[in-house]
């Protein structure tokens, strides 16, 4: 079997981050690969610039498809050629039906008039090839994620595609949905079809996939064979996870003292969807100087479950008890949150965390420019000085405080965030996915701010999709799973298994 | 040593080169006016710059620029306003009917018509802030029914003319505190028939306040060690700005002194400078325009902040329409007509970014001012009003073009 895509020495990098160092990618003609790490790890930006999103020049390392060298400017060069990628967020226009969707920018026309009843039925074609029951007219919006995926398969079909990437694609899907798309790779596989899966589900990737290859910290760790030697979720942790925990996370001491949040019978429904349950009787506590994660898998109602408990941010028909430091806590508005002690680092900074066009400085104060002020004027001195204390403080590297934020790296804007909510003086901090879309370097020093603010009896709820992350940070987990709590570990009895097969068994 | 030096110039060199680059589009701003009026001034053989003209300038926009603070606050917030055309004309009309058809006193219409003012902002503000409807679409309604609004309380007719006593709103000059004789011993110094001295005075402190305050703030960065401006540039924009300032007082004073109208302008003008720099709810709305969701996850009441906007674009809008009216001593069904254009013009020449966020009280006033001369010099020059729209329209697409541009190189 030759090799459809040969990826050689791809190395690419962001200002101030190495994303990608060297790797390595060779995929046969008529295999499933699967390309597994973590979070942050480089895939993403591997397949996109596989795919044109970062195009030829602006990486190093070459391309290698189909025996030619490829050097794709954009996306339409990549699809023109057969590589298509199904992102893990879908591009589907939610209020276009089925078959416009299938064909949009592509779509069947003579003379810029689209032939209607030629999309139709090259459109029912490729559903019942996919396994997918439902009428070409039907709006994508009301299809459920599962259905959705398939369009987008169908799609990809439609654009005779070689080489089909899926990203993360069972991540929001059910078991059974699960299990079709993969049975549905397969068959695609059988009918020639070269794909590229990236998964965290690694009973998944070793079901459906011929080889894997491995990525750490934005370089190649590995390459099996299934075919040549069995593969074992054993071998590809070992090499997903690379340091032992102990050099990945900072020490700290283990201190909890007295309850700070104690959160009872927490309902939230669905903003929209408001027959939908999101939040279920969720009930949990932290404690002064204690680290409490929660896990879960994404879409289980992690960051609705915050964003609720944060002013109402989110949801609707909220009902629950909250209590700060043994009192009843009103947190129904931002504004009252603030005021009880509680802080929600988001986990989307760029869009929920920060005003990119501002300065460093006026994002540190914004959650309590009350701080830097008196009777409503501002201090610029005062609030210089309180920007330079959390510039040095946190470590955030740039020339001067009053350097905008988009200029930083996402390490150093997770830095401005974090110092912002510091600056509002919190109790209890909630972290959102802390780390994420940050290099390693960062992450450390990331976890070392969250182990002093526990040593200073902060309490620190932690969401997290990084387990290790969890295992290696956390005095006790959460584990949720379709918006409820179904399950307490303390740090000994945790692991990643424990956590999976709680989340399985519900 | 001379190694030393060497590095020491050089790295100066490159510091102005940077800064110049950082900051093209306040200095540009800036030159643009001074470059308009240049030419508007040879153009028109010294007409621009005469006593008289100067005088008619300001009042000529201070309407605009009245208006234009308070779009400018709008603009930040991330929303627009088309409707001040059309509330300015209903106000305008509301005094002339409670005035001229009433004979109610000159004060309680004031005061009525700036509250009417803030009830319609606060009609529009509710809205856009509360129901998210986009405010393009609500003040686009706005501008409809209140246009109308003009005419049904006009019945079609312009009413007027107004007592003195309001029209001295617009076209009242405050007398000059000083003996006469003190302003006429001075005019022979100057080459003047007189000199109105509180004007000159005003100009004179008004000129060394800015270079005073500038001074402070250049210090207080130099304590920070903000990479700030270089001396020569701080030197040289203090004089400009510093000397326009006292010319352009020493031109009234020769006239007819301090139009009432520029006095209620520059109080207006300091006082929203301040509030959108130096205080708390001025930051909160570049924050809510900047980033919405950001800042209602910071604790920052965004819906509230939005009416509120809305409110004082309808009470400024309210005064605008006083002032209008009194100048024209007549309210007419016209009054207004896509004068909303003008304003947003202004705001969005003065350096004010569409997405929100970003833009200067200073900024809108000196657009308002350089719409303002263009208008004037291309009128004195008889320019046919066919190219004077034509010529306004490239300048707006021009400095915004100029603003994406410098953005685009920043990125």
């Amino acid at each position: 079997m030759s090799a459809l895509l040969e990826m050689r020495s791809i190395t690419k990098t962001f200002p101030g981050v190495k994303a990608l160092d060297d790797v390595q990618l060779t995929v046969k003609e008529g295999e499933i690969h699967a390309l597994v790490g973590e979070n942050g790890a480089g895939k993403s930006t591997l397949m996109k610039v596989l795919s044109g999103v970062y195009p030829a020049g602006s990486y190093d390392g070459e391309i290698h498809y189909d025996g030619k060298l490829a050097e794709f400017r954009n996306i339409a060069d990549s699809e023109k050629q057969g590589i298509i990628i199904i992102h893990q967020e879908l591009a589907l226009v939610p209020l276009l039906s089925i078959a416009e969707n299938l064909f949009l920018g592509n779509e069947q026309a003579s003379g810029g008039i689209i032939d209607w009843q030629g999309t139709f039925q090259t459109t029912e074609k490729l559903l019942r090839k996919v396994g997918l029951k439902e009428a070409p007219t039907t709006l994508v919006d009301k299809l459920g994620v599962g259905k959705q995926q398939l369009v987008e398969i169908a799609k990809a079909l439609s654009k005779e595609v070689r080489l089909l990437i899926l990203d993360e694609p069972t991540a929001a899907l059910s078991e059974a949905d699960s299990q079709a798309l993969l049975d549905l790779m397969l068959e695609l596989k059988a009918q020639g079809v070269t794909c590229i899966i990236i998964s965290h589900k690694l009973n998944e990737v070793r079901r459906v996939s011929d080889s894997v290859t491995v990525i750490r910290d934005g370089a190649t760790v590995s390459t099996m064979d299934a075919r040549t030697q069995p593969i074992t979720e054993d071998n590809i942790v070992r090499d997903m996870v690379g340091r032992d925990m102990a050099h990945r996370y900072p020490a700290r001491d283990r201190r909890a003292g007295e309850v700070l949040l104690d959160v009872a019978n927490w309902n939230v429904w669905h903003p929209e969807h408001t027959e939908l349950q999101v939040i279920k009787d969720a009930s949990f506590n932290v404690r002064a100087g204690e680290v409490v994660g929660i896990a879960g898998l994404m879409g289980s109602g992690r960051t609705e479950l915050a964003m609720s408990l944060f002013g109402r941010s989110y949801g609707r028909n909220i009902s629950g008890e909250v209590s700060l430091n043994g009192q009843k806590a009103d947190v129904s508005t931002v504004p009252k949150a603030i005021a009880a002690g509680l802080a929600y680092v988001t986990e989307d900074r760029k869009s929920l965390g920060l005003i990119l066009e501002e300065t460093i400085q006026r994002n540190v104060t914004l959650a309590n420019l009350s701080g830097v002020s008196a009777g409503g004027i501002l201090n610029e001195n005062q609030e210089t000085e309180v920007a330079e204390k959390y510039r040095s403080a946190m470590n955030i590297r740039t020339p001067s405080v009053f350097q905008r934020v988009m200029n930083l790296s996402g390490g150093n804007q997770q830095k401005v965030v974090l110092s912002k909510w510091l600056f509002a003086g919190p109790e209890v901090l909630i972290l959102d996915e802390p780390t994420r879309g940050i290099d390693v370097g960062a992450k450390f020093e990331i976890y070392g701010i969250i182990n002093d603010l526990s040593a200073q009896g902060k309490g620190v709820l932690m969401i997290s999709s990084e387990m290790p992350e969890l295992l290696g940070m956390c005095d006790r987990i959460y584990v949720m799973n379709e918006g409820a709590l179904v399950g307490e570990l303390t740090a000994e009895e945790a692991s990643q298994e424990r956590i999976m097969s709680l989340i399985v068994t519900e | 040593m001379a190694v030393a030096e060497t590095t020491d110039t050089e790295h100066q060199a490159y510091g102005i080169v940077d800064y110049l680059k950082g900051h093209l589009r306040e200095y540009g701003l800036l030159f643009a006016l001074i470059a308009i009026m240049a030419f508007f001034q040879i153009m028109t053989s010294g007409t621009l710059l005469r006593s008289v003209n100067i005088t008619n300038l300001l009042l000529q926009n201070s309407y605009i620029i009245i208006m234009a603070l308070g779009m400018l606050i709008v603009i930040v917030a991330g929303h627009i306003d088309l409707s001040v055309g059309s509330v300015m004309g209903f106000v305008g009309a509301l005094a002339a009917v409670m005035i001229v058809n009433h004979d109610l006193p000159v004060m309680l219409t004031i005061v009525v018509c700036l509250v009417c003012g803030g009830l319609i902002g606060a009609a529009q503000g509710y809205w856009v802030a509360y129901w998210k409807i986009p405010s393009f679409i609500v003040t686009l309604a706005g501008m409809l029914v209140f246009r109308g609004l003009s005419l049904w309380l006009l019945e079609g007719q312009s009413v007027g003319p107004f007592p003195r006593e309001f029209q001295m709103l617009a076209n009242g000059f405050v007398p000059d505190l000083f003996p006469a004789g003190f302003g006429e011993s001075l005019a022979p110094i100057f080459e003047a028939r007189k000199v109105n001295v509180l004007a000159l005075g005003t100009g004179i402190i008004a000129a060394a306040t800015i270079v005073w305050m500038g001074m402070r703030k250049r210090a207080r960065n130099k304590a920070y060690g903000i990479i700030d401006e270089p001396r020569s540039f701080f030197i040289a924009r203090n004089v400009i700005v510093g000397a326009a300032l006292i010319f352009i007082m020493f031109k009234l004073a020769t006239f007819r002194g301090l139009p009432n109208v520029l006095i209620t302008m520059g109080v207006l003008t300091i006082i929203y400078a301040f509030i959108t720099e130096k205080t708390v709810l001025g930051r909160r709305v570049y924050a809510l325009g900047g980033n919405e969701k950001a800042a209602k996850l910071s604790g920052i009441k965004t819906e509230r902040l939005t009416f509120l906007a809305f409110v004082n674009m309808g009470v400024l809008a309210a005064a605008a329409g006083l002032v209008f009216a009194a100048r024209l001593n007549t309210a007419t069904p016209k009054a207004g007509f896509a004068l909303e254009l003008d304003v947003i013009a202004a705001v969005f020449i003065g350096g004010a970014s569409m997405s929100g966020g970003v833009g200067r009280i200073v900024g809108a006033v000196v657009g308002a001012f350089l719409m303002g001369v263009l208008n004037n010099g291309m009128s004195i020059m008889g320019i046919g009003i066919d190219y004077q729209q034509i010529i306004k329209g490239l300048v707006l697409l021009a400095a915004v073009i100029f603003d994406v541009y410098n953005k685009s190189k920043q990125g």
